[in-house]
Protein backbone atom coordinates (compact mmCIF):
# COMPACT_ATOMS: atom_id res chain seq x y z
CA UNK A 1 0.00 0.00 0.00
CA UNK A 2 3.16 2.55 -0.16
CA UNK A 3 3.99 4.57 -2.65
CA UNK A 4 7.85 5.25 -2.95
CA UNK A 5 8.45 9.21 -2.97
CA UNK A 6 11.96 10.79 -3.85
CA UNK A 7 12.74 14.00 -1.90
CA UNK A 8 15.90 16.18 -3.22
CA UNK A 9 17.27 19.02 -0.91
CA UNK A 10 17.53 22.10 -3.18
CA UNK A 11 19.39 25.75 -1.88
CA UNK A 12 16.97 28.78 -2.33
CA UNK A 13 18.38 30.02 -5.84
CA UNK A 14 16.86 30.83 -8.69
CA UNK A 15 16.41 28.30 -11.42
CA UNK A 16 16.51 25.21 -9.41
CA UNK A 17 13.69 23.65 -9.35
CA UNK A 18 14.18 23.89 -13.23
CA UNK A 19 17.31 22.14 -13.04
CA UNK A 20 15.45 19.41 -11.93
CA UNK A 21 12.99 19.13 -13.98
CA UNK A 22 15.08 19.46 -16.75
CA UNK A 23 17.40 16.92 -15.20
CA UNK A 24 14.61 14.53 -15.27
CA UNK A 25 12.95 15.19 -18.50
CA UNK A 26 16.22 14.64 -20.00
CA UNK A 27 15.93 11.09 -18.21
CA UNK A 28 13.14 10.50 -19.87
CA UNK A 29 10.85 10.27 -16.45
CA UNK A 30 7.70 11.39 -15.85
CA UNK A 31 6.60 13.38 -13.32
CA UNK A 32 3.63 12.22 -11.47
CA UNK A 33 3.48 14.69 -8.67
CA UNK A 34 5.20 17.05 -7.38
CA UNK A 35 5.27 19.64 -3.87
CA UNK A 36 7.84 22.11 -2.50
CA UNK A 37 8.13 22.59 0.93
CA UNK A 38 10.52 25.54 1.58
CA UNK A 39 11.81 28.45 4.11
CA UNK A 40 14.01 31.32 3.41
CA UNK A 41 17.26 29.46 2.76
CA UNK A 42 16.64 26.13 1.34
CA UNK A 43 13.92 23.91 -0.11
CA UNK A 44 12.67 19.96 0.06
CA UNK A 45 11.54 18.94 -3.47
CA UNK A 46 8.78 16.02 -3.37
CA UNK A 47 8.78 13.80 -6.43
CA UNK A 48 6.04 10.65 -7.44
CA UNK A 49 7.48 9.90 -10.49
CA UNK A 50 7.33 6.98 -13.10
CA UNK A 51 10.71 5.16 -12.36
CA UNK A 52 12.85 6.10 -8.93
CA UNK A 53 15.99 4.18 -10.36
CA UNK A 54 16.30 6.21 -13.40
CA UNK A 55 15.52 9.38 -11.43
CA UNK A 56 17.92 9.37 -8.07
CA UNK A 57 21.07 7.67 -10.25
CA UNK A 58 20.07 11.06 -12.64
CA UNK A 59 19.96 13.45 -9.92
CA UNK A 60 22.62 12.29 -7.87
CA UNK A 61 24.57 12.36 -10.71
CA UNK A 62 24.13 15.95 -11.10
CA UNK A 63 25.16 15.72 -7.48
CA UNK A 64 21.85 16.40 -5.48
CA UNK A 65 21.50 15.24 -2.35
CA UNK A 66 18.19 12.45 -2.76
CA UNK A 67 16.41 10.81 -0.63
CA UNK A 68 13.70 8.38 -0.26
CA UNK A 69 10.58 7.87 1.79
CA UNK A 70 7.56 5.70 1.52
CA UNK A 71 4.04 7.52 1.62
CA UNK A 72 0.70 6.87 0.87
CA UNK A 73 -1.38 7.65 -1.65
CA UNK A 74 -5.24 8.34 -1.15
CA UNK A 75 -8.78 8.61 -3.26
CA UNK A 76 -10.23 11.43 -2.11
CA UNK A 77 -14.34 11.57 -3.57
CA UNK A 78 -14.22 15.19 -5.99
CA UNK A 79 -16.97 16.81 -3.94
CA UNK A 80 -17.26 18.86 -0.80
CA UNK A 81 -15.93 17.59 2.41
CA UNK A 82 -14.40 15.39 0.73
CA UNK A 83 -10.93 15.75 2.16
CA UNK A 84 -12.13 16.74 5.26
CA UNK A 85 -13.81 13.53 5.74
CA UNK A 86 -10.51 11.66 5.58
CA UNK A 87 -8.88 14.42 7.59
CA UNK A 88 -11.13 14.12 10.64
CA UNK A 89 -10.87 10.19 10.69
CA UNK A 90 -7.09 10.55 11.09
CA UNK A 91 -7.43 13.29 13.82
CA UNK A 92 -9.85 11.32 15.47
CA UNK A 93 -7.16 8.26 15.82
CA UNK A 94 -5.04 10.40 16.39
CA UNK A 95 -2.89 9.84 13.64
CA UNK A 96 -0.50 12.71 12.53
CA UNK A 97 -0.29 13.79 8.65
CA UNK A 98 3.08 15.05 8.16
CA UNK A 99 2.42 16.83 4.76
CA UNK A 100 0.15 15.82 2.10
CA UNK A 101 -0.09 17.18 -1.46
CA UNK A 102 -2.36 16.81 -4.92
CA UNK A 103 -1.29 14.05 -7.40
CA UNK A 104 -1.67 15.85 -11.33
CA UNK A 105 -4.01 13.03 -12.56
CA UNK A 106 -7.16 11.69 -11.26
CA UNK A 107 -8.41 8.40 -10.45
CA UNK A 108 -12.12 8.10 -12.69
CA UNK A 109 -14.08 11.33 -10.81
CA UNK A 110 -11.64 11.06 -7.42
CA UNK A 111 -8.86 12.78 -6.70
CA UNK A 112 -5.59 11.73 -5.33
CA UNK A 113 -3.37 13.22 -2.37
CA UNK A 114 -0.13 11.70 -1.22
CA UNK A 115 0.22 11.77 2.79
CA UNK A 116 3.61 11.27 4.74
CA UNK A 117 2.46 9.78 7.93
CA UNK A 118 4.93 8.55 10.69
CA UNK A 119 2.91 5.64 11.13
CA UNK A 120 2.28 4.59 8.11
CA UNK A 121 0.87 1.39 8.54
CA UNK A 122 -1.10 2.30 11.72
CA UNK A 123 -2.81 5.32 8.99
CA UNK A 124 -3.16 2.22 6.29
CA UNK A 125 -5.69 0.03 8.59
CA UNK A 126 -7.39 3.14 9.66
CA UNK A 127 -8.25 4.33 6.29
CA UNK A 128 -8.40 1.24 4.78
CA UNK A 129 -11.22 0.15 7.75
CA UNK A 130 -13.55 3.75 6.97
CA UNK A 131 -13.79 2.40 3.41
CA UNK A 132 -11.15 5.10 2.13
CA UNK A 133 -9.52 3.75 -1.01
CA UNK A 134 -5.52 3.35 -0.65
CA UNK A 135 -3.87 2.87 -3.75
CA UNK A 136 -1.14 -0.05 -4.31
CA UNK A 137 2.24 1.47 -4.83
CA UNK A 138 2.31 -0.42 -7.87
CA UNK A 139 -0.37 1.56 -9.58
CA UNK A 140 0.71 5.12 -8.59
CA UNK A 141 3.66 5.08 -10.89
CA UNK A 142 1.38 4.38 -13.62
CA UNK A 143 -1.31 6.15 -12.92
CA UNK B 1 59.45 2.00 12.93
CA UNK B 2 62.33 3.85 14.33
CA UNK B 3 64.76 4.79 11.20
CA UNK B 4 67.79 6.45 13.24
CA UNK B 5 67.38 4.80 16.56
CA UNK B 6 70.30 6.30 17.68
CA UNK B 7 69.30 9.90 17.46
CA UNK B 8 65.47 9.29 18.08
CA UNK B 9 65.89 7.45 21.20
CA UNK B 10 68.79 9.05 22.66
CA UNK B 11 68.31 9.81 26.28
CA UNK B 12 67.43 13.82 26.96
CA UNK B 13 70.45 14.61 28.28
CA UNK B 14 72.67 13.60 25.68
CA UNK B 15 70.46 14.86 23.30
CA UNK B 16 70.45 18.82 25.52
CA UNK B 17 74.30 18.74 25.06
CA UNK B 18 74.24 18.10 21.13
CA UNK B 19 71.45 20.81 20.76
CA UNK B 20 73.35 23.34 22.57
CA UNK B 21 76.90 22.56 20.47
CA UNK B 22 74.71 22.45 17.51
CA UNK B 23 72.79 25.93 18.66
CA UNK B 24 76.20 27.44 19.70
CA UNK B 25 77.90 26.38 15.82
CA UNK B 26 74.81 28.04 14.06
CA UNK B 27 75.09 31.52 16.12
CA UNK B 28 78.25 31.63 15.20
CA UNK B 29 77.56 31.49 11.24
CA UNK B 30 74.63 33.57 11.43
CA UNK B 31 76.41 36.03 13.24
CA UNK B 32 79.46 36.33 10.58
CA UNK B 33 77.23 35.71 7.58
CA UNK B 34 73.64 37.49 7.80
CA UNK B 35 73.56 41.31 8.24
CA UNK B 36 69.52 40.47 9.59
CA UNK B 37 70.64 38.59 12.00
CA UNK B 38 74.30 40.37 13.56
CA UNK B 39 72.32 43.71 13.59
CA UNK B 40 69.64 41.92 15.87
CA UNK B 41 72.49 40.70 18.11
CA UNK B 42 73.86 44.33 18.52
CA UNK B 43 70.81 45.92 18.90
CA UNK B 44 69.97 43.79 21.98
CA UNK B 45 73.85 44.06 23.11
CA UNK B 46 74.40 40.27 22.66
CA UNK B 47 76.94 37.81 21.15
CA UNK B 48 77.13 34.32 20.39
CA UNK B 49 79.18 34.24 23.33
CA UNK B 50 76.34 35.01 25.31
CA UNK B 51 74.14 32.07 24.64
CA UNK B 52 76.27 29.07 27.02
CA UNK B 53 72.86 27.93 27.81
CA UNK B 54 69.64 26.28 26.19
CA UNK B 55 67.93 28.33 28.71
CA UNK B 56 69.61 31.34 27.11
CA UNK B 57 68.10 31.01 23.64
CA UNK B 58 65.27 33.56 25.11
CA UNK B 59 67.74 36.23 24.91
CA UNK B 60 67.68 36.36 21.27
CA UNK B 61 64.68 38.40 20.01
CA UNK B 62 62.71 36.34 17.53
CA UNK B 63 62.54 36.82 13.62
CA UNK B 64 59.27 36.61 12.14
CA UNK B 65 57.44 36.37 8.32
CA UNK B 66 58.27 40.54 7.90
CA UNK B 67 61.62 40.13 8.19
CA UNK B 68 62.00 37.24 5.58
CA UNK B 69 59.86 39.27 3.17
CA UNK B 70 61.83 42.65 3.94
CA UNK B 71 64.94 40.70 2.96
CA UNK B 72 63.47 38.97 0.11
CA UNK B 73 64.61 37.23 -2.19
CA UNK B 74 67.93 35.65 -0.81
CA UNK B 75 68.99 37.97 2.23
CA UNK B 76 68.55 35.49 4.93
CA UNK B 77 70.57 33.27 3.15
CA UNK B 78 73.94 32.22 5.20
CA UNK B 79 75.99 30.83 2.46
CA UNK B 80 77.15 31.89 -0.94
CA UNK B 81 74.64 31.59 -3.67
CA UNK B 82 77.05 28.99 -5.56
CA UNK B 83 76.85 26.76 -2.20
CA UNK B 84 73.41 26.86 -2.99
CA UNK B 85 71.44 23.69 -5.11
CA UNK B 86 68.08 24.56 -4.42
CA UNK B 87 65.45 27.17 -4.11
CA UNK B 88 61.68 27.19 -3.18
CA UNK B 89 59.08 29.59 -1.49
CA UNK B 90 55.83 29.73 -0.41
CA UNK B 91 52.83 30.95 -2.05
CA UNK B 92 52.84 34.07 -1.75
CA UNK B 93 49.01 34.84 -0.88
CA UNK B 94 49.33 37.97 1.04
CA UNK B 95 52.14 40.09 -0.65
CA UNK B 96 55.76 38.78 -0.62
CA UNK B 97 56.55 35.30 -1.20
CA UNK B 98 59.24 33.81 1.14
CA UNK B 99 61.88 32.33 -0.34
CA UNK B 100 64.26 29.89 1.04
CA UNK B 101 67.32 28.13 -0.17
CA UNK B 102 69.35 25.00 0.45
CA UNK B 103 72.80 23.58 0.41
CA UNK B 104 73.51 20.09 -0.68
CA UNK B 105 74.07 18.89 2.71
CA UNK B 106 70.69 20.43 3.66
CA UNK B 107 68.84 18.62 0.78
CA UNK B 108 70.34 15.70 2.55
CA UNK B 109 69.21 16.42 6.08
CA UNK B 110 65.80 17.15 4.60
CA UNK B 111 65.60 14.31 2.87
CA UNK B 112 67.01 12.09 6.21
CA UNK B 113 64.18 13.54 8.07
CA UNK B 114 61.75 12.78 5.73
CA UNK B 115 62.59 9.36 5.53
CA UNK B 116 62.26 9.29 9.31
CA UNK B 117 59.00 10.82 8.93
CA UNK B 118 57.70 8.27 6.69
CA UNK B 119 58.86 5.26 8.43
CA UNK B 120 57.58 6.46 11.91
CA UNK B 121 54.53 7.00 9.77
CA UNK B 122 54.33 3.13 8.66
CA UNK B 123 56.22 3.34 5.80
CA UNK B 124 59.39 0.88 4.94
CA UNK B 125 61.32 -0.10 1.60
CA UNK B 126 59.09 -2.52 1.04
CA UNK B 127 55.92 0.35 0.35
CA UNK B 128 54.69 1.90 -2.91
CA UNK B 129 54.04 5.72 -1.86
CA UNK B 130 51.47 8.11 -3.75
CA UNK B 131 52.88 11.45 -3.16
CA UNK B 132 49.44 13.58 -3.86
CA UNK B 133 50.98 16.90 -2.79
CA UNK B 134 52.04 19.42 -5.34
CA UNK B 135 55.27 19.49 -6.75
CA UNK B 136 57.18 23.16 -7.23
CA UNK B 137 58.06 25.77 -5.56
CA UNK B 138 55.65 24.23 -2.72
CA UNK B 139 58.40 21.77 -0.30
CA UNK B 140 55.55 19.60 0.31
CA UNK B 141 55.97 17.24 -3.27
CA UNK B 142 59.40 17.90 -3.62
CA UNK B 143 60.27 17.02 0.44
CA UNK B 144 57.88 14.01 0.67
CA UNK B 145 59.58 12.66 -2.58
CA UNK B 146 63.60 12.87 -1.52
CA UNK B 147 62.32 10.78 1.66
CA UNK B 148 60.38 8.23 -0.27
CA UNK B 149 63.64 7.48 -2.12
CA UNK B 150 66.23 7.77 0.92
CA UNK B 151 64.24 5.45 2.59
CA UNK B 152 64.17 2.93 -0.19
CA UNK B 153 60.44 2.78 -0.75
CA UNK B 154 58.78 3.12 -4.38
CA UNK B 155 57.38 6.69 -4.94
CA UNK B 156 54.70 7.77 -7.12
CA UNK B 157 55.20 11.30 -8.32
CA UNK B 158 51.59 12.06 -8.75
CA UNK B 159 51.51 15.37 -7.19
CA UNK B 160 47.99 17.49 -6.98
CA UNK B 161 45.19 16.87 -9.69
CA UNK B 162 44.04 15.47 -12.23
CA UNK B 163 42.05 13.25 -9.29
CA UNK B 164 40.46 10.87 -11.59
CA UNK B 165 43.58 9.76 -13.05
CA UNK B 166 45.05 9.63 -9.50
CA UNK B 167 42.20 7.26 -8.68
CA UNK B 168 42.64 4.94 -11.73
CA UNK B 169 46.70 4.66 -10.82
CA UNK B 170 45.92 3.80 -6.98
CA UNK B 171 43.77 0.87 -9.03
CA UNK B 172 46.58 -0.20 -10.78
CA UNK B 173 49.68 0.37 -9.56
CA UNK B 174 48.41 -0.41 -6.30
CA UNK B 175 50.39 1.92 -3.71
CA UNK B 176 50.04 1.43 0.13
CA UNK B 177 50.77 4.91 1.51
CA UNK B 178 48.78 7.62 0.83
CA UNK B 179 50.66 11.35 1.03
CA UNK B 180 48.59 14.48 0.55
CA UNK B 181 47.27 17.20 2.54
CA UNK B 182 43.62 16.08 4.22
CA UNK B 183 40.83 17.77 2.54
CA UNK B 184 42.36 16.20 -0.85
CA UNK B 185 42.05 12.93 0.87
CA UNK B 186 38.66 13.06 1.16
CA UNK B 187 38.29 14.87 -1.95
CA UNK B 188 39.69 11.25 -3.36
CA UNK B 189 37.70 9.65 -2.14
CA UNK B 190 34.67 11.82 -2.84
CA UNK B 191 35.69 11.08 -6.75
CA UNK B 192 36.60 7.38 -6.07
CA UNK B 193 32.92 6.54 -5.16
CA UNK B 194 31.55 8.48 -7.90
CA UNK B 195 33.84 6.48 -9.99
CA UNK B 196 32.34 3.39 -7.94
CA UNK B 197 36.03 2.77 -6.58
CA UNK B 198 36.23 1.18 -3.06
CA UNK B 199 38.90 1.94 -0.69
CA UNK B 200 38.55 -1.69 0.40
CA UNK B 201 39.49 -2.87 -2.87
CA UNK B 202 42.76 -0.62 -3.04
CA UNK B 203 46.32 -1.58 -0.93
CA UNK B 204 46.52 1.54 1.21
CA UNK B 205 47.85 0.81 4.81
CA UNK B 206 49.05 4.27 5.76
CA UNK B 207 48.49 7.44 5.04
CA UNK B 208 50.52 10.33 6.17
CA UNK B 209 48.79 13.88 5.68
CA UNK B 210 49.41 17.53 6.30
CA UNK B 211 50.14 20.77 5.39
CA UNK B 212 46.74 22.59 6.83
CA UNK B 213 44.96 22.08 10.19
CA UNK B 214 42.95 19.24 10.96
CA UNK B 215 41.41 18.07 13.68
CA UNK B 216 41.12 14.13 15.54
CA UNK B 217 36.86 13.77 13.78
CA UNK B 218 38.74 14.52 10.37
CA UNK B 219 41.41 11.56 11.58
CA UNK B 220 38.25 8.75 11.80
CA UNK B 221 36.42 10.14 8.99
CA UNK B 222 39.67 9.75 6.62
CA UNK B 223 40.26 6.20 7.94
CA UNK B 224 36.96 4.95 7.52
CA UNK B 225 36.52 6.31 4.11
CA UNK B 226 40.20 5.57 3.37
CA UNK B 227 40.63 2.49 5.18
CA UNK B 228 43.91 3.05 5.70
CA UNK B 229 45.70 4.72 9.15
CA UNK B 230 45.65 8.17 9.46
CA UNK B 231 48.65 10.09 10.92
CA UNK B 232 49.62 13.79 11.00
CA UNK B 233 53.07 15.72 9.40
CA UNK B 234 54.42 18.95 10.05
CA UNK B 235 56.44 21.47 8.45
CA UNK B 236 57.01 24.89 6.46
CA UNK B 237 59.44 25.70 4.02
CA UNK B 238 60.79 28.51 6.32
CA UNK B 239 62.46 25.40 8.60
CA UNK B 240 63.03 22.74 5.85
CA UNK B 241 59.60 21.74 4.92
CA UNK B 242 58.03 18.89 5.33
CA UNK B 243 59.80 16.20 7.82
CA UNK B 244 60.13 19.01 11.22
CA UNK B 245 57.31 16.70 13.42
CA UNK B 246 55.61 13.49 12.99
CA UNK B 247 53.01 12.07 14.56
CA UNK B 248 53.89 8.00 15.18
CA UNK B 249 51.55 5.14 14.11
CA UNK B 250 52.36 3.63 17.67
CA UNK B 251 50.83 6.16 19.36
CA UNK B 252 48.75 8.76 17.12
CA UNK B 253 48.93 11.17 19.82
CA UNK B 254 50.87 14.46 18.96
CA UNK B 255 53.97 14.89 16.45
CA UNK B 256 57.02 13.76 17.39
CA UNK B 257 59.52 17.01 16.79
CA UNK B 258 63.27 16.18 15.31
CA UNK B 259 64.76 18.06 18.09
CA UNK B 260 68.53 17.07 16.54
CA UNK B 261 67.57 19.38 13.95
CA UNK B 262 65.11 22.23 15.57
CA UNK B 263 64.71 23.34 19.03
CA UNK B 264 60.62 23.93 19.64
CA UNK B 265 59.20 26.87 22.15
CA UNK B 266 55.95 27.98 22.90
CA UNK B 267 54.94 31.23 23.11
CA UNK B 268 52.53 33.62 24.39
CA UNK B 269 51.50 35.87 20.87
CA UNK B 270 51.12 39.50 22.12
CA UNK B 271 53.92 39.06 25.19
CA UNK B 272 56.42 37.14 23.40
CA UNK B 273 56.59 35.27 26.82
CA UNK B 274 57.99 31.62 26.78
CA UNK B 275 55.47 29.48 27.92
CA UNK B 276 56.29 25.96 30.32
CA UNK B 277 55.33 22.77 28.61
CA UNK B 278 51.74 22.05 27.82
CA UNK B 279 50.37 25.47 27.75
CA UNK B 280 48.74 26.55 24.51
CA UNK B 281 51.03 29.62 22.15
CA UNK B 282 52.69 30.14 19.11
CA UNK B 283 55.46 27.69 17.88
CA UNK B 284 58.58 29.07 17.33
CA UNK B 285 61.51 27.34 15.90
CA UNK B 286 65.06 27.30 15.51
CA UNK B 287 67.48 25.79 13.37
CA UNK B 288 70.41 24.10 14.58
CA UNK B 289 71.65 22.15 11.59
CA UNK B 290 70.42 24.22 8.22
CA UNK B 291 73.29 25.48 6.21
CA UNK B 292 71.63 27.31 3.32
CA UNK B 293 68.83 29.13 5.46
CA UNK B 294 68.80 28.79 9.24
CA UNK B 295 66.17 30.48 10.94
CA UNK B 296 66.19 31.81 15.01
CA UNK B 297 63.71 31.84 16.71
CA UNK B 298 60.77 31.76 13.77
CA UNK B 299 57.26 32.72 14.97
CA UNK B 300 55.61 30.33 12.82
CA UNK B 301 52.06 31.41 13.66
CA UNK B 302 50.66 28.16 14.30
CA UNK B 303 48.78 27.92 17.52
CA UNK B 304 49.80 24.48 19.52
CA UNK B 305 51.20 23.10 23.01
CA UNK B 306 54.42 21.18 23.56
CA UNK B 307 54.05 17.48 25.53
CA UNK B 308 56.92 16.39 27.05
CA UNK B 309 56.01 12.95 28.15
CA UNK B 310 57.52 10.23 27.24
CA UNK B 311 55.87 7.89 24.20
CA UNK B 312 55.02 4.37 24.06
CA UNK B 313 56.98 4.18 20.73
CA UNK B 314 60.29 4.80 22.59
CA UNK B 315 60.90 7.88 20.93
CA UNK B 316 62.62 10.71 22.83
CA UNK B 317 61.34 13.73 21.48
CA UNK B 318 59.27 16.46 22.72
CA UNK B 319 55.59 15.97 20.78
CA UNK B 320 53.57 18.89 19.41
CA UNK B 321 49.78 18.49 19.67
CA UNK B 322 47.90 18.98 16.50
CA UNK B 323 48.10 22.53 15.46
CA UNK B 324 44.76 23.93 16.68
CA UNK B 325 44.72 27.28 14.39
CA UNK B 326 46.95 29.77 13.06
CA UNK B 327 47.61 33.05 14.14
CA UNK B 328 46.51 35.05 11.36
CA UNK B 329 43.54 32.18 10.97
CA UNK B 330 42.02 33.36 14.55
CA UNK B 331 39.00 35.43 13.48
CA UNK B 332 37.79 37.63 16.02
CA UNK B 333 34.02 38.34 15.60
CA UNK B 334 32.44 40.02 18.44
CA UNK B 335 35.55 40.07 20.37
CA UNK B 336 35.60 36.23 20.23
CA UNK B 337 38.30 34.50 19.13
CA UNK B 338 37.49 31.72 16.55
CA UNK B 339 39.66 29.12 14.84
CA UNK B 340 38.18 27.54 11.69
CA UNK B 341 39.19 24.14 13.30
CA UNK B 342 36.72 24.63 16.29
CA UNK B 343 34.04 24.77 13.78
CA UNK B 344 35.30 21.87 12.38
CA UNK B 345 35.49 19.82 15.76
CA UNK B 346 31.70 20.88 16.65
CA UNK B 347 30.42 19.67 13.38
CA UNK B 348 32.75 16.35 12.88
CA UNK B 349 30.97 15.59 16.56
CA UNK B 350 27.66 15.89 15.48
CA UNK B 351 26.90 12.02 14.08
CA UNK B 352 26.75 12.12 10.21
CA UNK B 353 27.57 15.38 10.00
CA UNK B 354 30.11 16.04 7.31
CA UNK B 355 32.97 18.36 7.63
CA UNK B 356 32.25 20.43 4.54
CA UNK B 357 31.51 23.84 6.01
CA UNK B 358 32.56 27.41 4.98
CA UNK B 359 32.88 30.48 7.69
CA UNK B 360 31.06 33.78 6.26
CA UNK B 361 31.71 36.81 8.24
CA UNK B 362 30.20 39.67 7.41
CA UNK B 363 29.64 43.49 9.12
CA UNK B 364 25.99 44.81 9.41
CA UNK B 365 25.52 47.80 10.93
CA UNK B 366 28.69 47.70 13.01
CA UNK B 367 28.17 44.08 13.93
CA UNK B 368 29.87 41.30 13.14
CA UNK B 369 27.94 38.19 11.81
CA UNK B 370 29.26 34.70 11.66
CA UNK B 371 27.44 32.25 8.67
CA UNK B 372 28.30 28.67 9.29
CA UNK B 373 27.66 26.89 5.86
CA UNK B 374 27.40 23.30 6.19
CA UNK B 375 27.04 20.67 3.28
CA UNK B 376 23.77 18.40 3.34
CA UNK B 377 24.80 15.10 2.04
CA UNK B 378 22.50 11.84 2.69
CA UNK B 379 22.70 10.93 6.09
CA UNK B 380 21.38 14.01 7.58
CA UNK B 381 19.17 14.94 4.55
CA UNK B 382 15.47 14.60 5.76
CA UNK B 383 12.04 14.77 3.45
CA UNK B 384 10.93 16.92 6.05
CA UNK B 385 11.61 20.82 6.25
CA UNK B 386 11.56 20.97 10.40
CA UNK B 387 14.16 18.31 10.38
CA UNK B 388 16.23 19.91 8.71
CA UNK B 389 15.35 23.02 10.39
CA UNK B 390 15.90 21.58 13.97
CA UNK B 391 19.53 20.09 12.23
CA UNK B 392 20.37 24.35 11.63
CA UNK B 393 19.61 25.00 15.46
CA UNK B 394 21.37 21.85 16.65
CA UNK B 395 24.27 23.03 14.92
CA UNK B 396 24.27 26.60 16.03
CA UNK B 397 23.31 25.90 19.81
CA UNK B 398 26.88 23.44 19.68
CA UNK B 399 28.54 26.25 18.22
CA UNK B 400 27.31 28.62 20.62
CA UNK B 401 28.13 26.28 24.04
CA UNK B 402 31.66 25.14 22.39
CA UNK B 403 32.83 28.73 21.23
CA UNK B 404 30.77 31.40 22.59
CA UNK B 405 29.48 32.87 19.51
CA UNK B 406 26.50 33.09 17.67
CA UNK B 407 26.36 31.65 13.99
CA UNK B 408 23.28 31.42 11.64
CA UNK B 409 24.20 28.24 10.37
CA UNK B 410 22.97 27.71 6.12
CA UNK B 411 22.50 24.53 5.16
CA UNK B 412 23.70 24.13 1.21
CA UNK B 413 24.00 21.73 -1.28
CA UNK B 414 26.69 18.85 -1.73
CA UNK B 415 30.06 19.95 -2.95
CA UNK B 416 28.47 23.83 -3.16
CA UNK B 417 31.36 25.38 -1.18
CA UNK B 418 34.34 25.97 -2.71
CA UNK B 419 37.21 22.95 -2.91
CA UNK B 420 40.63 23.70 -4.96
CA UNK B 421 41.56 20.30 -5.51
CA UNK B 422 44.26 20.90 -2.77
CA UNK B 423 42.63 22.98 0.19
CA UNK B 424 39.45 23.58 1.12
CA UNK B 425 38.37 27.50 1.49
CA UNK B 426 36.88 27.64 5.03
CA UNK B 427 36.93 31.42 5.36
CA UNK B 428 35.14 34.23 3.51
CA UNK B 429 35.70 37.38 5.47
CA UNK B 430 33.66 40.22 3.63
CA UNK B 431 34.27 42.94 6.76
CA UNK B 432 35.98 45.60 5.33
CA UNK B 433 38.09 46.86 8.31
ZN1 LIG C 1 55.74 8.19 19.56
Amino acid sequence: MRAEQISVFLENKAGRLAEVTAILAEANVNIRALALADTSDFGVLRLIVNDNATAVAALKNQGFTVGKTDVVAVEVEDKPGGLHRILDILHQAGINVEYMYAFVTQSGNNAIMIFRFESIDEAVKLLEANNVKVINGSEVYTL
Amino acid sequence: MILDIGFETMPREDLEAIILRRLKATLERIYANVPFYRKQFEENNITPDDIQSLEDLKRIPFTTKEDLRDNYPFGMFSVPMNNVVRIHASSGTTGQPTVVGYTARDVSTWADLMARSLAAGGATREDIIHNAYGYGLFTGGLGIHYGAEKLGASVIPVSGGNTKRQIVIMKDFGPTILTATPSYALHLSEIADDMGVSFENLKFKYGIFGAEPWSENMREDIEQKLQLTAVDIYGLSEVIGPGVAIECYEAKKGLHIFEDHFIPEIIDPPTGDVLPYGETGELVFTTITKEAFPVIRYRTRDITSLNPEPCKCGRTHVRMNRVSGRTDDMLIIRGVNVFPSQIESVLMEMDDVEPHYQLVVDREDKLDTLTVKVEVGERIFSDEVKHLQDLERKIAKNIKDYLGVSAKVLLAEPKSIARSEGKAVRVIDNRKI
